[in-house]
């Protein structure tokens, strides 16, 4: 075994940079514009890093793809990278397509719930000839080229109605797709929808681990200075203690994290360590973001503060690409562990 | 010192000397400098980086040499070893660590006290001077190895008059010594790898003093340093633990199967799958000369684990669950965490957040030297020993 679990050179400083664009443009809570961060990202090339570079993208590895998620989590940041994600794997798995070729050069969305996992059923899309008709709930990131699994293909339109829904995670809104007869070109990629997924939920472990990074500092940060008693809250053993568990189980998550998405270079054991570090980081970054809430006290449950960006994102990303439990019934037949 | 240069040391050592007499070529490999190579020339090491080592033990395990049975003395290597080197003369050198290290001297630990556990500092056995020697008295707790060990490492306390961590001195004792009782102190699974031991007027000659007089709670830091360093230090392949054990008698059991079980299993494993990889993670990163802290979080996650495991496999085993092995009295060479059966297992493991540092006391320590968070207020510190409560 060669994989690495540490960051490399070149990690380390994709990470500084982009951690410093969002340093500059820190999300607030009464204003999720990400424009700014997004064009920033775009321009340092941070948002096409697993697309060749004759396809117009860096031609780099998903390990950076997974640095960037996971300092983009770390922020909570309102961008599309997650919708992109998915879009440009399941892209990539028909680049002899020129369609699909086009499309990597531009926006594009996978349209599949967010709620969707490897393997699993799709909302049913209707194909007559080149005409898709159907609705799919709750998708992520919806922007320029749609990308419709119906059929056992993909399907590129750009014809559909999009209604924006009040999401849980305003920071990454879903909306439901409409299509009534849209005209669409078929792009032949088998296992394309299942391999993005578990593309996704490899990259979203990463987002996790920086969710669950920010909220454990940010709540250490405060019980030092929140005195009560006469005595920093920090110095309570009660506290202390469950902070202590956090950051242990932090170490665990970063681990398996960084092992799934380099297992997305190697391709040696993929699907397992994805949903491995999904299962298990999904559930760390909501127990991070419940403690960061309950131990700030009344400051945690205010508008004001931005702890509950991070709960309302960390719950949504258990959902996102299968939850914990699915994932760990995806897992099982691939340790042996048959139920 | 270059992987080559350790290879033809290797080389030479075996082309000189017959494997088949264990002691003469352990001897033989600690004086070519191949026991620890991070250790200096002389002391049976080359002063070579500590990252060098797994090629001479590949080097020498290829060519089926005999090793020194580390898990037999595990605590004169991991411990006492690096104690001495730190803190002991150029004599207690030269007369300790070659025996220490083929296993021709067994060592143990007398530290931990009826009275004093987690609060270490807090010990009882009083060491008293006497012309060149010291008496000692005291009663030692949790030993393992007593019964086989040659030498023990060992605090007392010399000055009840100064605040508890001023007053201890670090010595090596000797176990042959008139005034020392070893006795077997059984445990919850039936055996005995533990002992009790009694020190009624032991005399300890003052070179055997490991450190100043006074100084042993600085030198005893030594000691259990490199005791949390060994836990999780070692690469290990995938189910290679206590997850390995269950995931097995998962796979036998088709029939106890329920879909609770299956779940929580699955979560077990992975989140064991998550800490060997971390465990990677360390090593990779001390390799670089980056060591993390991480290294708390692999024990408390440790014990855990292996307690969640073995406490799921005894309830998947059901009517074979009610069975265990044997509650006779025995006394193990080496403990072996996931052998015996379940039942052991499942009772072995509540030792594993006990031993080597309680899991409250290990979060104390991520809380406060990891995390940063304010220490708990500590109203013996600054009290002399002999007026604690106790």
């Amino acid at each position: 075994m060669s994989q690495s679990l540490v960051d490399t050179d070149v990690e380390t400083q994709l990470r500084t940079a982009v951690a410093e664009v969002l340093e500059d443009n820190p999300t607030k809570v009464d204003d999720l514009d990400g424009a700014t961060v997004w064009s920033a990202l775009r321009a340092m090339g941070a948002t096409t890093l697993p697309v060749p570079e004759e396809l117009g993208g860096q031609g780099a590895g998903w390990r950076e793809v997974a640095v960037v998620a996971e300092e983009l989590g770390r922020a909570v940041a309102p961008v599309p990278f997650l919708g992109s994600v998915l879009a440009t794997a399941a892209l990539l798995r028909a680049t002899d397509d020129p369609h699909a070729a086009e499309a990597l050069r531009g926006d594009a969305t996978l349209v599949v719930p967010l709620s969707a996992w490897p393997g699993g059923p799709l909302p049913h899309i209707t194909v007559d000839g080149d005409r898709l008709t159907g609705t799919v709930r709750s998708v992520a990131d919806v922007r320029g080229t749609l990308v419709v699994p119906a059929d056992g293909a993909l399907w590129l339109t750009e014809q559909a109605d999009i209604t924006p829904v009040t999401s849980l995670d305003r920071t990454r809104p879903v909306a439901d797709v409409e299509f009534s007869g849209a005209k669409a070109v078929r792009v032949a990629a088998d296992g394309a929808v299942e391999h993005a997924l578990r593309v996704g939920a490899a990259i979203l472990a990463a987002e996790q681990v920086g969710i669950a990074e920010w909220c454990l500092d940010t709540t250490v940060a405060y019980l030092k200075q929140r005195y009560q008693f006469g005595r920093p809250v920090g110095s309570y053993q009660a506290l202390k203690h469950r902070l202590a568990d956090l950051w242990q189980e932090i170490v665990l998550a970063r681990a398996a994290a960084k092992a799934a998405a380099d297992a997305l270079d190697t391709g040696e054991d993929a699907a397992l360590l994805a949903y491995a570090a999904q299962s298990l980081c999904a559930e760390v970054a909501v127990h991070a973001a419940e403690e960061c809430v309950q131990l700030h006290g009344g400051i945690g449950m205010t508008w004001e503060h931005p702890a509950h960006l991070y709960l309302k994102r960390a719950k949504a990303d258990e959902i996102a690409l299968g939850t914990p439990g699915r994932l760990r019934v995806l897992l099982a037949p691939l340790a042996d562990l048959p139920a | 010192m270059t992987e080559e240069d350790l290879l033809r040391r290797v080389a030479a050592l075996l082309a000189e000397h017959d494997t088949g007499d264990r002691t003469a070529f352990l001897r033989a490999r600690f004086d070519a400098g191949l026991a620890w190579v991070h250790f200096p020339e002389g002391l049976g090491g080359l002063g070579a980086p500590i990252a060098l080592q797994p090629v001479v033990e590949r080097a020498l395990a290829a060519a089926g040499a005999p090793d020194n049975n580390p898990r037999r003395i595990g605590i004169g290597l991991g411990m006492a070893a690096p104690t001495i080197l730190r803190h002991g003369t150029d004599a207690q050198r030269a007369r300790f660590l070659r025996p220490l290290w083929t296993g021709e001297e067994v060592w143990c630990q007398l530290f931990s006290e009826p009275g004093a556990g987690s609060d270490l500092a807090g010990l009882a056995t009083r060491a008293r001077r006497d012309g060149d020697d010291w008496v000692v008295t005291g009663q030692k707790v949790w030993t393992s190895s007593a019964h086989t060990a040659r030498w023990a490492i060992l605090i007392a306390r010399t000055d009840p008059d100064v605040p508890k961590h001023a007053g201890m001195t670090y010595f090596i004792c000797d176990m042959t010594a008139p005034g020392v009782d070893v006795r077997p102190l059984r445990q919850i699974t039936g055996e005995a790898e533990f002992n009790e031991v009694f020190l009624t007027d032991v005399r300890i000659p003052d070179a055997h003093r490991l450190g100043d007089v006074g100084d042993g709670w600085r030198v005893a830091q030594t000691t259990l340093m490199n005791e949390r360093v060994a836990i999780g230090g070692r690469p290990m392949p995938r189910e290679g633990g206590m997850a390995g054990v269950v995931a097995e008698t998962w796979r036998q059991n088709p029939e106890l199967r329920t879909p609770e079980l299956h779940d929580r299993l699955v979560r077990l494993w992975v989140e064991s799958e998550a800490l060997r990889l971390a465990g990677q993670r360390l090593r990779e990163s001390l390799a670089a000369g980056h060591p993390g802290p991480e290294g708390s979080a692999m024990k408390l996650a440790f014990a855990r684990l292996s307690q969640r495991l073995s406490g799921l496999e005894v309830e998947f085993l059901a009517a074979d669950g009610l069975r265990y092995g044997d509650w006779t009295m025995r006394r193990p060479d080496v403990v072996d965490f996931t052998g015996n059966d379940a039942g052991y297992r499942y009772l072995r493991a509540k030792g594993n957040s006990i031993e080597g540092g309680t899991s409250e006391i290990l979060r104390g320590i991520i809380a406060e030297r990891i995390l940063g968070l304010p220490a708990e207020a500590r109203v013996d510190k600054d009290v002399p020993w002999k007026d604690l409560p106790r």
